[in-house]
């Protein structure tokens, strides 16, 4: 990827207006933002934290969850982490990049919305606002500037539609896996020609084809598309997909995926069930993107997170209700993992926010700034402006990436 | 539809205005009549019991026929809907079934729910496009999908005898959606108390599952069970648990309910009436039929007709027809693929006799590929209204790619000339005269007709 110089320097923070020292300096001279993957998975419908990342030492867990509790031994042992925090049985995949030290784990963390609406929730996480609706961008693509891929599409969300996380200024295409033959190059002109009064289309459509040239993606099975009904079940297709685009030499730098089917109010299951059933794909299509990225993948950090968490108790129906903090997730070969991160208050219901909710004791803002300015260079100044405007409470994290 | 605009050119408020009342009911594409809910819930439990059974026996096999069959049940129906789209003479009428039906909306993406789904707009939605909101959302709130979906059916009283007895509770799921995404939305004023309120208020609100066996469970549930007999409006599949109904009032926004499910009952008409539903129906309509940010004045028009006739939705959609705003050249929206996709269909004249089922298929899996189902929304919020959420990269991309497969099929027989006459029985006035030229110039009949499919005055309606 060529970059000009001017963009560079504003990666950097040394154009006007930026300070040196507001940009972590060891990156300055690390590898260019130019060559750094970033993907960020939305997982719609509120993941349970509880069964995600189970605290299976602590000494209110087993009590707390119930028939919904996880434990060591059985037929489905959860993944022991550090001897407090486990890993559902069906993440056997991410276990194994904890212990490569590829991923990083967070407990009670949350957005800063503190309803229990999926869709006001879902708006907050997307925008990076404090409060629903109040900006109409996606935090991501405010980030694009300043991660110097303001020019040329360089971010691109696995969907028909780019989702709002990144909607805004700065163009994002869209990719799914192509089901029927490519039109002609005939009649692309002439259909190009219809679209010359109408900007809209013609950019939709110009920003499709140039994906398309620039990566090259080698056409998948028509099979594997499956909307609609079941569309849940086959997430590989969707991740290899992006991981493949994400690794061509003149392709996207920044992606997003979107994974639902989290909203488990009934029936949930421990080990075995629903719930695991999701967790397993999620688990499976997490390898399928690490291996279609290839050598990109030391240079690539994923991060996974939910609209909120859910009740810590089960409710009526073996299942859980909307909550508030819940587990979130940073992996990748360019992350500093093999740690689980978070303030552990107990499980005791005074220490439960309204006696029902895993707390929010860290801000995903913190997160989501600290590996925008550890992986992808973004100045402070820009974080805390126009990517994460009244934030100032939720400070970046810091030791998320490889140095 | 070919001949559509002529017959609408008289006078095409008044058109629109003769389509509305109750929708047509779809004719079975397989020619077997559709059973209603109370039927298929009958079904569910059928299987549900012989599940059990087989497994207490150790047997595996022979579900899948059932399985398959349940499927079949929802093909047919959703070929039904698709095929009274492409042929209603009433399209208005379908349109308004499908912004309801999205509205309140259900999920086949949760498989118990699949084979209700047909019945459900055909016994929920359809009969009240043109009535009362509070009919539908009645309709809908006491419908076996719909119970299903949002877990109600399963939700107990935590103090009454059933959970007493097998220590379950309360689930809030339905209750928090009825207020946020279907009455009273996000910003109209409840908190979480109130959701928890309404959901213990819809407690014994079910379906006809009832435990078999001898066990005291079974026993305490056939004993304990009742129809809301007596109430008008509530969907055929309906049944009211007493002994599962969180025991005594509520107190839901400040007002206190009673015991019993006319404490439910209450608050459905309470909430169908509220200012709020008037503000949050008559935006949400207008930006679906209008624009994606409606003219204020116009949302205020709907609003206001929504309050002053308790919700009648029939004055509602007539005060939207005779808005000025409405018949301005200016707003468009995108269609989105289902609407899309039936606009191609009936350009063409189809399904035809021949081959019609297999046409219906094609129509279904095209829209499955461009990412838009009914009655299949990723979430209970249903499928966006937002114009640009139907018009990504990849999303116009498919719509091209259908489009040029479209054009392949054509007989080889029509030419570009009949395309153009086409498009000016069918587009009319809104036909710039670029397309017209561009398909009247295409080399084949198949491709002038990919060129109009994709043309943006077709994209949009």
């Amino acid at each position: 990827m060529t970059r000009s110089r001017r963009d560079t320097l504003k990666a950097l923070g040394l154009t006007a207006g930026f300070c040196l020292w507001d940009a972590p300096l060891r990156y300055a001279f690390a590898a260019m933002p130019g060559d750094r993957r970033l993907v960020v998975i939305i997982l719609r419908g509120a993941v349970d934290g509880l069964a995600a990342v189970p605290p299976h030492g602590d000494k209110d867990y087993q009590a707390v969850r119930g028939a919904l509790a996880l434990s060591k031994d059985g037929a489905a042992p959860l993944h022991d982490l550090d001897g407090m925090f486990g890993l559902h049985p069906a993440l056997a995949n991410l276990k194994t990049m904890y212990d490569a030290k590829e991923l990083l784990v967070f407990q009670n963390i949350c957005s800063p919305y503190r309803d229990r609406s999926h869709f006001d929730g879902q708006n907050v996480l997307e925008t990076g606002a404090a409060r629903p609706h109040t900006i109409s961008d996606g935090w991501l693509n405010r980030a694009l500037a300043p991660m110097g891929l303001g020019d040329g599409v360089r971010a691109l969300a696995v969907a028909q539609t780019p989702p709002l996380l990144l909607t805004g200024q700065t163009r994002a295409t869209s990719w799914m896996p192509p089901a029927l033959p490519a039109p002609d190059a005939d009649f692309l002109a002439r259909v190009k020609l219809l679209y010359a009064r109408d900007p809209g289309l013609k950019q939709s459509l110009d920003d499709a084809l140039a994906l398309q040239d620039a990566a090259m993606v080698a056409s998948d099975d028509p099979s594997d598309k499956k909307m609609g009904p079941g569309a849940a079940a086959n997430l590989e297709p969707l991740f290899s997909g992006a991981g493949r685009l994400l690794a061509a030499a003149n392709g996207p730098r920044v992606a997003v995926l979107d994974v639902s089917g989290w909203d488990t109010h009934v029936n949930e299951g421990a080990g075995d069930g629903q719930l695991a059933r999701r967790l397993a794909a999620l688990d499976r299509a997490l390898v399928a993107l690490k291996t279609a990225l290839g050598p990109a993948w030391s240079k690539t950090a994923i991060v996974m997170a939910t609209e909120f968490g859910r009740t810590a108790h089960p409710n009526g129906n073996g299942g859980t209700d909307h909550g508030t903090g819940g587990a979130s997730f940073l992996l990748g070969g360019a992350v500093s993992g093999g740690m689980v991160r978070g303030e552990w208050t107990g499980l005791g219901s005074s220490a439960l926010k309204d006696g029902r909710d895993q707390p929010p004791r860290t801000d995903l803002r913190s997160l989501f700034k600290g590996v925008l300015a550890e992986h992808m260079a973004v100045p402070k100044s820009a974080l805390e402006n126009a990517v994460f405007p009244d934030s100032s409470g939720a400070t970046a994290m810091t030791g998320l990436i490889r140095a | 539809m070919p001949g559509e605009i002529d017959a609408a050119k008289a006078d095409p408020q008044q058109w629109l205005i003769a389509q509305l009342g109750p929708a047509d009911q779809p004719a079975p594409v397989d020619g077997q009549p559709f059973r209603d809910s109370a039927t298929l819930v009958k079904d569910l439990q059928a299987f549900r019991q012989e599940r059990r059974e087989m497994k207490r026996n150790g047997e595996t096999q022979d579900l899948r026929a059932f399985v398959k069959q349940q499927r079949q049940v929802l093909i047919n129906e959703m070929a039904s809907r698709f095929q009274q789209g492409f042929i209603s003479c009433r399209p208005l009428a379908e349109r308004l079934v499908w912004f309801w039906s999205n509205h309140f909306t259900i999920s086949v993406q949760n498989p118990a729910v699949a084979s209700l789904a047909g019945a459900y707009e055909r016994e929920a939605i359809r009969p009240h496009i043109a009535g009362k909101f509070e009919d539908m959302l009645l309709a809908v709130a006491t419908h076996p999908a719909m119970l299903i979906y949002l877990n109600n059916a399963q939700s107990i009283g935590p103090d009454s005898p059933a959970g007493q007895l097998a220590s379950r509770g309360l689930n809030e799921n339905f209750g928090r959606e009825l207020m946020e995404l279907y009455s009273l939305g996000v910003d109209g004023g409840y908190s979480q108390a109130d959701v928890i309120a309404l959901a213990k208020l819809l407690t014994g609100w079910s379906i006809d599952i009832r435990p078999k066996g001898a066990g005291a469970m079974a026993r305490f549930f056939q004993a304990n069970f009742n129809q809301a007999e007596n109430v008008e409006g509530v969907s055929s599949g309906f049944r009211y648990f007493p002994a599962r109904h969180e025991p005594g009032q509520v107190t839901l926004r400040g007002k206190t309910y009673p015991d019993g499910f006319a404490g439910g009952r209450a608050a459905i008409h309470d909430l169908a009436k509220d200012p709020a539903t008037a503000k949050f129906i008559a935006t949400k309509f207008a930006r679906h039929f209008v624009a994606d940010t409606p003219p204020p004045k116009l949302v205020a028009r709907l609003e206001r007709t929504f309050r002053d006739t308790q919700g009648d939705l029939k004055a509602m959609t007539i005060a939207m027809i005779e808005d000025p705003a409405v018949w301005n050249p200016g707003a468009e929206k995108m269609r989105n693929p289902v609407e899309y996709v039936t606009a191609s269909y009936r350009l063409l004249n189809l399904p035809r006799e021949q081959n019609g089922d297999q046409q219906i298929r094609g129509a279904m899996q095209a829209c499955r590929l461009m990412g838009h189902f009914p009655l299949a929304a990723p979430s209970p919020k249903g499928w966006s209204d937002m114009s640009a959420d139907w018009s990504g990269p990849d999303a116009i991309l498919s719509r091209i790619e259908w489009a040029q497969q479209l054009g392949s099929r054509l007989p080889q027989t029509v030419g570009a000339a009949q395309i153009v006459k086409l498009a000016d029985q069918t587009v009319g006035d809104r036909l710039s005269q670029q397309t017209r030229s561009a398909v009247a110039a295409a080399p084949t009949g198949g491709e002038a007709l990919a060129l109009l499919v994709s043309s943006p005055e077709f994209q949009r309606r």
